[in-house]
């Protein structure tokens, strides 16, 4: 996210089980195109059908371990992007997805103890990793991602580090 | 050169020998990368990265690749566009690619023409980049905007991974390939047992595995949550490699007292024909146990097991017996190279003539797009390596996986079977 991007972070959970793999979060038969905008209507839509239809700028994901299983497709952050959440969080990632989600400067938060019902009302600063579930009442840390990926993340994603290490080789 | 201050594990030594970092368990590391491809899917949004970066040039044309595989040939207009822009850049670049009735499965097709070799570092925009394992190489997927940074700068970042060793003892049946032991595996130990770790694979039934086999259990590492399935390249693994390699490479191998985060052992000799059950490939049972469950489809093929040892155990079940009338069996062989065996050995015939449809190399069913999606409400036995829902179609679908015996019984009998039930004993699979 970019310096003068909003580090806190306000939204509505969509709450979601264990192991949510990319093959759910946008199929393969959609993936013909890596548009965002042609991706988003159809995130999540073989376990919540009413997610993409529902989802408001600004909410959130909250899911279970192992979340972004699966394919290394990166169009899977891209259509959760593109749907318009502002943040994802879990008790675990899976690793391609965790990269991707970086690399696109989509916010995942991995916080082992994290509760949320759908709809509780959160607000996440992405600085301290401070987490409120501000319907419960219940206050929860993100682990700290390691410096090189915050590095990478406050740069804008992976391509604005590529582009600043060729410029300073020529 | 670093004086080296640990014994390794495999996945570090390889990481150590690619870096100028330290290579330490847990520690991000800067890699040079030796080999680096996408598909006909991950090609596209990958090239328009690769020109947001300000890419001009591939590091090596010898070294990066396209490989259209999953929409092959073309199934609409829009996977045609795709594909035709990653023809395009690859014909600007001079980089490698093939067009269909060239190439193959990615994870068969590059090992097999040489592309990936033992002791290498192979980065591809697909999660089943694992597969190289089996050589004794580090693969791992990434997205298409981390493979565009290594197609333009030759490296890329990788945090270095705590190592599970996989410990098989004995002799596994010869009713047991490397399917039964990777399914059996996962459901040990779970779909994330290994996230963001290397396993590493050893024992006696590993050594007597053959490679076809060795593939598929490193395809499968990423569905335990593994970043590599690494096998220490054996005599059968380097003579695999010289006999196809299209540049030199060295070997790599762990250390005798390399640290690992954890050991499992699985007893090979006890294990029984496996399938995984809907919806994640750990829901392992035997498939004797689900054998009232009837089947609309079967699906041999696939980068986990589409290469000949596959078609070899489909073929010799197979032979002189006939798909059950209700039951469609689509055989895709994972290459050209395979095909072709597979054509010379009478193996096609003798799958048309049980029913089965035969397709052109591709990834075929596997993920939903092409060639043999399923309708809502049906069940297809599948060799390839997802179960998840919707993954093959209709989100009211289901896979049950394994490997290429049990689809080959369970095409016969148009339900989940265990093959002894099928093939007599003593019957020869080998």
């Amino acid at each position: 996210m970019k310096a003068e991007n909003e580090k806190i972070l306000v939204g509505d959970a969509w709450v979601y089980g264990d192991n949510v793999d990319t093959d759910v979060i946008i199929p393969a038969r959609y993936l013909t195109t890596s548009a965002p905008e042609l991706l988003a209507p159809h995130c999540m839509e073989d376990i919540d059908p009413i997610f993409a239809g529902e989802v408001k700028a600004g909410d959130i994901i909250v899911g279970g371990s192992n979340f972004g299983c699966g394919s290394s497709r990166e169009h899977a952050p891209i259509a959760i992007k593109a749907s318009g959440i502002s943040c994802v969080i879990a008790p675990s990632f899976a690793r391609i997805f965790f990269r991707n989600a970086i690399n696109i400067g989509l916010p995942a938060l991995e916080c082992p103890e994290i509760a949320a019902k759908k709809g509780d009302r959160f607000e996440i600063n992405l600085e301290t990793g401070r987490i409120e579930n501000k319907t419960s009442g219940e206050i929860f840390t993100a682990r700290p991602i390691p410096d090189f990926l915050r590095h990478l993340f406050e740069l804008g994603g992976l391509a604005p580090y590529v582009r600043a290490r060729l410029e300073a080789s020529s | 050169m670093l004086s080296r201050s640990a014994p390794r594990t495999l996945a570090e030594a390889i990481i150590a020998s690619h870096s100028a970092d330290e290579a330490a368990s847990g520690s991000i590391c800067r890699v040079n990368v030796d080999f680096a491809f996408a598909n006909d899917i991950t090609a596209a949004p990958a090239i328009d990265e690769f020109k947001k970066m300000g890419g001009r040039h591939v590091f090596d044309v010898k070294r990066c690749a396209i490989v259209p595989d999953h929409f092959t040939p073309n199934k609409d207009i829009a996977s045609a566009e795709q594909a035709k822009k990653a023809r395009r850049f690859a014909r600007e670049q001079g980089m490698l690619f093939w067009e269909v009735g060239r190439v193959g499965v990615e994870h068969a097709f590059l090992p097999e023409s040489g592309n990936t070799l033992p002791g290498e570092i192979v980065i591809g925009a697909d999660s089943h980049t694992c597969t190289y394992g089996a050589l004794g190489a580090f693969g791992t997927g990434v997205g298409q905007t981390d493979l565009a940074a290594v197609w333009v700068l030759g490296e890329t970042w990788l945090r270095v991974p705590e190592t599970v060793k996989v410990l098989f003892r004995g002799r596994p049946s010869e009713w047991i390939g490397g399917k039964d032991m990777i399914i059996a595996l996962i459901g040990k130990i779970g779909v994330e047992g290994a996230r963001y770790k290397s396993l590493e694979f050893h024992g006696e039934a590993i050594s007597a595995l053959t490679m076809d086999d060795r593939f598929t259990m490193a395809n499968m590492a990423i569905e335990a949550g593994g970043k590599c399935g690494l096998f220490p390249p054996d005599e059968k693994a380097l003579d695999y490699a010289n006999a196809r390699k299209t540049r030199d490479f060295t070997p790599i191998y762990p250390d005798e007292a390399a640290r690992y985060s954890e050991t499992v052992e699985i007893d090979a000799s006890s294990l029984e024909p496996t399938v995984a059950l809907p919806h994640l490939p750990g829901n392992a049972r035997a498939a004797k146990e689900c054998s009232d469950m009837e089947i609309d489809q079967v699906f041999i093929g696939s980068c986990t097991n589409g290469r000949m040892r596959d078609m070899e155990l489909a073929a010799s079940a197979l032979k002189g017996r006939r798909v059950h009338d209700r039951v469609r069996l689509m055989v895709i062989p994972a290459s050209y190279e395979v095909y072709n065996e597979a054509l010379d050995r009478g193996w096609i015939k003798i799958f048309t003539q049980a029913g089965a449809s035969i397709c052109t190399p591709s990834c075929g069913p596997c993920m939903g797009g092409h060639l043999g999606i399923l309708a809502e409400g049906e069940r297809c036995v599948s060799t390839s390596n997802r179960n998840f829902v919707g993954r093959m179609g209709h989100a009211k679908s289901e896979v049950i996986l394994a490997g290429p015996l049990v689809a080959a019984a369970s095409a016969v009998t148009g339900r989940v079977t265990d093959p002894r039930e099928v093939f007599e004993r003593g019957e020869s699979m080998k």
